[in-house]
Parts: C-alpha cells; sequence; structure tokens
C-alpha cells in the first residue's frame, strides 16, 4: 500500500497513544465510581480530604470558658445564655495569639437584629432552661435613638447597668 | 369463556384491591423515611428546619460566610434567610436583603413599609443546600468535579472544576454561585469541616433561637431524625423529585 495512505493513520494513532499516556498521568489514581455509583459516585476521592481540611474558624464558647470565666459565667447564667460570644465578638480563629483582643461590637445593630421590634417576630422564647418567655423587643426609633445601646444595658447579663 | 357476573365481579374487586395497595405503599412511605428504615450503615447527615422559631437575626448567615470564606462584601451566600410578608389584598412581598448578611432590623419588605393591620401572615424561612438523594447538580457536572460522598453530601472539587455553570442553572432551589475568589462553583456543605470532627455547622451554633438543627436520619434514636418521622414536617419542591434532606416545619404554600 501506498505510505500516504499508511501516514495518517500512524499519525491518528500515535495521537491516540499520547492521550492515553497523558490522561494516565494527569488523572489522579482515586479518580473513579465510588460508593454512589457512576451517576452521583464519579469524582476524585482525596478532595473529600481537601474539605476535611477546612480551619474550624468559630470555636464556640466551651474555648472561651477558661480564659474568660468572668464573662463566661455572667453569659450563661443570664438570658443570653443561647448567645454565642462569637456572635457578638467575631471568630475566635488564632485569638489570643493573632488577633490578641477579639473585636468588641458596640453598634445598635448588633443588638437590634435580635431585639428590633417587627409585628411577625415570633414573640414565644423557649431555648432557655427557665421555661418560655416573651422575647422582648424594642421600637429602635423610639427606644432612646442615637444612644448606645451599652450605655444603659450590659451586653453579658442582657440587663441593665 | 365461562364467565359469570359472580367470578367477574371477584376478579374485579381483586385487581382494585391489588393496584390500591401498590399504589399507597408509594403515597404513605416517603422515599427518605424508606431509606432509613432500610437500615443503611453509616451517617445520612439531615437537616431540620423551625420557621415557627426564625426571628430573622441572621447570625447564621454572618457565621457562614465568615466560616467559609465566602467574600463578605459580595452579595453571594451559601445560606440566607427569606421574610414573606402576605397583606390582606392579597400581595406577597418576599426578600433577603445582602441574604440577611445583617439581619431584619425593620420591617421594610422590599423597602414598603407595611402597617401592622395590612399583614394577614409574615414569617422567617432560612434556606441552605438541600443535599438531595437524587441531585440534579451532579448529574449535570460534565468533568466529576461534584459529587455525592456516602455520607450524602453534595461536594465540589475545586481544583477539577472548570467553572462552566452547568450546575448552577441546574439547582432548582438556586443554592449555588460562582465564587468570586476561586472562579469555581461553590455551595453550602453543611459545613463538612466541622461535622466531621463532632461539631455542629457553623450556622447551627450561632442560632439562639433553635431554629436550626442537624443530625443523622439513619439513627432512630436521633432527636432530629425523630421529629422527622413523627411530626409534621415539610420538603421544597418535592415535585422535582430531587428528595431533599433539609426538612421544615412550618412551612408554607407560599414560599417557594
Ligand atoms: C488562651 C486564652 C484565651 C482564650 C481561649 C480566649 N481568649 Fe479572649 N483574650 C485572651 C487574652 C490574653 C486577651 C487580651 C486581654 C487584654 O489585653 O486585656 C483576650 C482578649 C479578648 C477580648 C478583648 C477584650 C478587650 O478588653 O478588648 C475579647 C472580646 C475576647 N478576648 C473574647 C474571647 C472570646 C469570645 C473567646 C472564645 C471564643 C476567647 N476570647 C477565647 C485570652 C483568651
Ligand atoms: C450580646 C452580645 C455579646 C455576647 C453574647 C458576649 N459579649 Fe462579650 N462583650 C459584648 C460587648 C458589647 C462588650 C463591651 C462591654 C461594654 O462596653 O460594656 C463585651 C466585652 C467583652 C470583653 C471585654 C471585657 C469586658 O468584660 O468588658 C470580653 C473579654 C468579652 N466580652 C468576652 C465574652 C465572652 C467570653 C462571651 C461568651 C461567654 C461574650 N463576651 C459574650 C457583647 C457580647
Ligand atoms: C442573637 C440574638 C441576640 C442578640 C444579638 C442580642 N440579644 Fe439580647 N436577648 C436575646 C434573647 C434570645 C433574650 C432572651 C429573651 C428575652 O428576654 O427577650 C435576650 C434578652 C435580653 C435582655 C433581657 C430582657 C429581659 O427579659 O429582661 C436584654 C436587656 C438584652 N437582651 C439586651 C441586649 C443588648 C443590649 C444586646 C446588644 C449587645 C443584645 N441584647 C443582643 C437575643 C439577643
Ligand atoms: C437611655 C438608656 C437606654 C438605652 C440607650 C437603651 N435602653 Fe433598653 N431599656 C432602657 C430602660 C429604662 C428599659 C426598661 C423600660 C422599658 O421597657 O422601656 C429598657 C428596656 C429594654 C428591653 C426590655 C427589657 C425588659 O426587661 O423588659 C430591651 C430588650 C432593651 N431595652 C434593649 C435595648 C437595646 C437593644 C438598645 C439599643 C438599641 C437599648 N435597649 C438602648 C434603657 C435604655
Amino acid at each position: 500500500m501506498k505510505s500516504h495512505i499508511l501516514r495518517p493513520l500512524w499519525v491518528v494513532l500515535a495521537l491516540i497513544g499520547i492521550t492515553l499516556i497523558a490522561r494516565a498521568i494527569i488523572v489522579p489514581p482515586d479518580f473513579g465510581i465510588h460508593e454512589k455509583g457512576y451517576t452521583y459516585g464519579w469524582y476524585r476521592k482525596g478532595n473529600e480530604e481537601d474539605w476535611k481540611a477546612v480551619k474550624i474558624k468559630y470555636q464556640t464558647r466551651e474555648y472561651c470558658k477558661d480564659c474568660h470565666a468572668v464573662q463566661y459565667k455572667r453569659v450563661v447564667s443570664s438570658r443570653h445564655a443561647k448567645v454565642q460570644c462569637e456572635n457578638c465578638h467575631s471568630p475566635a480563629i488564632d485569638h489570643p495569639e493573632k488577633p490578641e483582643k477579639l473585636n468588641i461590637d458596640r453598634s445598635r445593630e448588633l443588638c437590634l437584629r435580635c431585639h428590633a421590634y417587627m409585628p411577625y417576630r415570633p414573640v414565644k422564647y423557649a431555648e432557655l432552661r427557665t421555661g418560655t418567655i416573651t422575647l422582648k423587643m424594642q421600637d429602635p426609633d423610639t427606644h432612646n435613638p442615637d444612644m448606645e445601646c451599652m450605655s444603659c444595658h450590659s451586653a453579658h447579663d442582657a440587663s441593665f447597668k | 369463556m365461562n364467565f359469570d357476573r359472580r367470578e367477574f365481579l371477584k376478579a374485579g374487586f381483586k385487581t382494585i384491591l391489588a393496584t390500591g395497595f401498590s399504589l399507597g405503599a408509594f403515597e404513605i412511605l416517603r422515599p427518605e423515611v424508606l431509606a432509613a428504615l432500610k437500615k443503611e450503615e453509616g451517617i445520612r447527615w439531615t437537616f431540620l428546619v423551625d420557621t415557627t422559631k426564625c426571628i430573622g437575626c441572621g447570625m447564621c448567615v454572618r457565621a457562614c460566610k465568615l466560616e467559609n470564606e465566602i467574600p463578605y462584601e459580595v452579595n453571594v451566600s451559601r445560606t440566607w434567610v427569606e421574610r414573606y410578608v402576605m397583606t390582606k389584598d392579597g400581595r406577597i412581598y418576599a426578600d433577603s436583603p445582602n441574604a440577611a448578611r445583617d439581619g431584619f432590623i425593620k420591617n421594610d419588605p422590599m423597602g414598603t413599609m407595611v402597617k401592622k393591620e395590612d399583614i394577614d401572615k409574615a414569617f422567617f424561612v432560612p434556606k441552605l443546600c438541600n443535599q438531595c438523594e437524587n441531585p440534579p447538580c451532579v448529574q449535570v457536572c460534565p468533568v466529576g468535579a461534584t459529587y455525592q460522598t456516602p455520607d450524602g453530601i453534595v461536594l465540589i472539587d475545586r481544583k477539577w472544576c472548570i467553572g462552566c455553570g452547568y450546575c448552577i442553572m441546574a439547582c432548582p432551589y438556586g443554592v449555588r454561585f460562582f465564587h468570586p475568589v476561586y472562579k469555581v462553583a461553590e455551595k453550602c456543605n453543611f459545613c463538612y469541616h466541622r461535622i466531621n470532627k463532632g461539631m455542629k455547622p457553623a450556622c447551627v451554633d450561632a442560632c439562639a433561637f433553635g431554629a436550626r438543627m442537624i443530625g443523622n436520619i439513619r439513627d432512630l434514636g436521633d432527636p432530629v431524625a425523630r421529629i422527622i418521622k413523627t411530626e409534621r414536617t415539610a420538603v421544597l419542591k418535592e415535585e422535582y423529585g430531587t428528595k431533599p434532606h433539609v426538612f421544615y416545619i412550618g412551612l408554607d404554600s407560599i414560599v417557594r
């Protein structure tokens, strides 16, 4: 047979070969069909570990317990017992090394997130161990506007100063 | 053939009974409950949202964005809280300004002041990824970058995703978006890094009102599984057949 017919064939075969080799090198060995079958489980298994390794930023309240025992005790025994410290102080990742101090948010907007009056906010609050109480809401336009809530209230005790 | 009236009626009754029973099985036992009854091994993560407790403070959204490094100033979020206000003249206001990152602190649905007397009903609905048993977003991925783990969470491989956006279009719940920094598809994964270390998702921890719960539907002793099986719960857009695993208490038909 004439080589001008065979030559393209060699080129095609070589291309297929190169693609297969490249595929073997590029596609990681753990890429394939896993527990959930071909439809939902065709993936790189190692990625599960990548996601598990994401750094935790919100440490939850128990983390603060030893170093800030005073604040911890006050909050836990107050009506803010279910309000996490980090909601008001931002996530404690790597605190107290970096940052040395957590943010203290004194804005009215912070407190109003939960305490601004809206006619359709559920008024029953049953999360405390002491039983169901009503959620106290204030109209931000009439409840001492332009003043910090903290000038009269204490955030940790959920009470008056 | 000799087929008298008596025989005919008997056969007819049997047929009706047989079809009735087999159809009934589809109706009464929801697939996700069936899955739990099958006593499969391991965990199947399931979320429960009590909308009757949500006050719309948005602490969950804030916690989620900071925990999962979603650019804070960009209007994208893995979870968000919607406000629905239905007025007496039948109008429905639904909004979620900035995904409710800063909470709802004014009675101004969609920028309009609605008087208390005009409101028929109103409530808040937190939304997040439903971790469907039949995730349409996974089916459309052309490169195998999004998948379902054995414990039921749908994850995205950031190294593998080519950013084509098919999955963003495929999700009936609109939970997927484009990550502005990594330039790949992004969505809620129940804080996979936290639940695998025995912690709760950041949004669950941040909620002071007990509106968000997480559990394992295959564990019969799990409080979340018990509520889903014994109390009145609903899922979003059941008709799509995606079998969502985020259940809602107090869901209303005006919620989309
Ligand atoms: C290992 C001990 C340690 C832990 C754990 C810790 N802190 Fe701190 N924190 C410190 C130290 C030390 C300071 C600096 C105190 C100072 O300079 O007055 C500080 C400062 C702060 C401040 C600023 C106080 C101020 O006067 O400006 C806040 C707010 C705070 N921490 C909140 C928290 C919260 C919330 C947690 C838990 C999520 C936490 N901390 C966990 C040690 C700790
Ligand atoms: C409702 C919001 C809120 C919560 C919840 C909260 N804090 Fe604070 N925290 C504040 C505010 C506001 C201040 C500033 C106090 C002031 O100016 O009177 C503050 C101050 C502090 C300080 C500085 C020292 C002091 O007492 O003034 C520390 C430390 C601190 N908080 C730790 C904690 C810890 C630990 C928790 C959880 C156990 C916690 N906070 C929960 C709002 C909060
Ligand atoms: C995450 C939601 C949340 C935030 C933010 C929050 N609170 Fe509260 N607060 C509550 C809940 C829940 C209660 C308990 C129900 C009640 O008593 O209203 C409460 C109770 C209170 C009470 C006691 C009311 C009573 O019954 O005596 C005061 C006062 C109060 N908060 C002030 C504040 C101030 C000031 C801030 C801002 C630093 C603040 N709260 C921020 C959720 C919140
Ligand atoms: C000038 C001082 C002052 C400021 C500023 C202030 N309050 Fe008050 N607050 C009071 C007084 C006095 C009461 C009790 C009388 C009342 O209900 O009006 C009260 C009551 C409350 C209550 C109900 C507590 C109860 O036991 O019934 C809440 C909740 C509350 N305030 C939250 C806030 C929030 C949130 C802010 C900031 C946006 C704020 N307050 C700012 C003085 C203040």
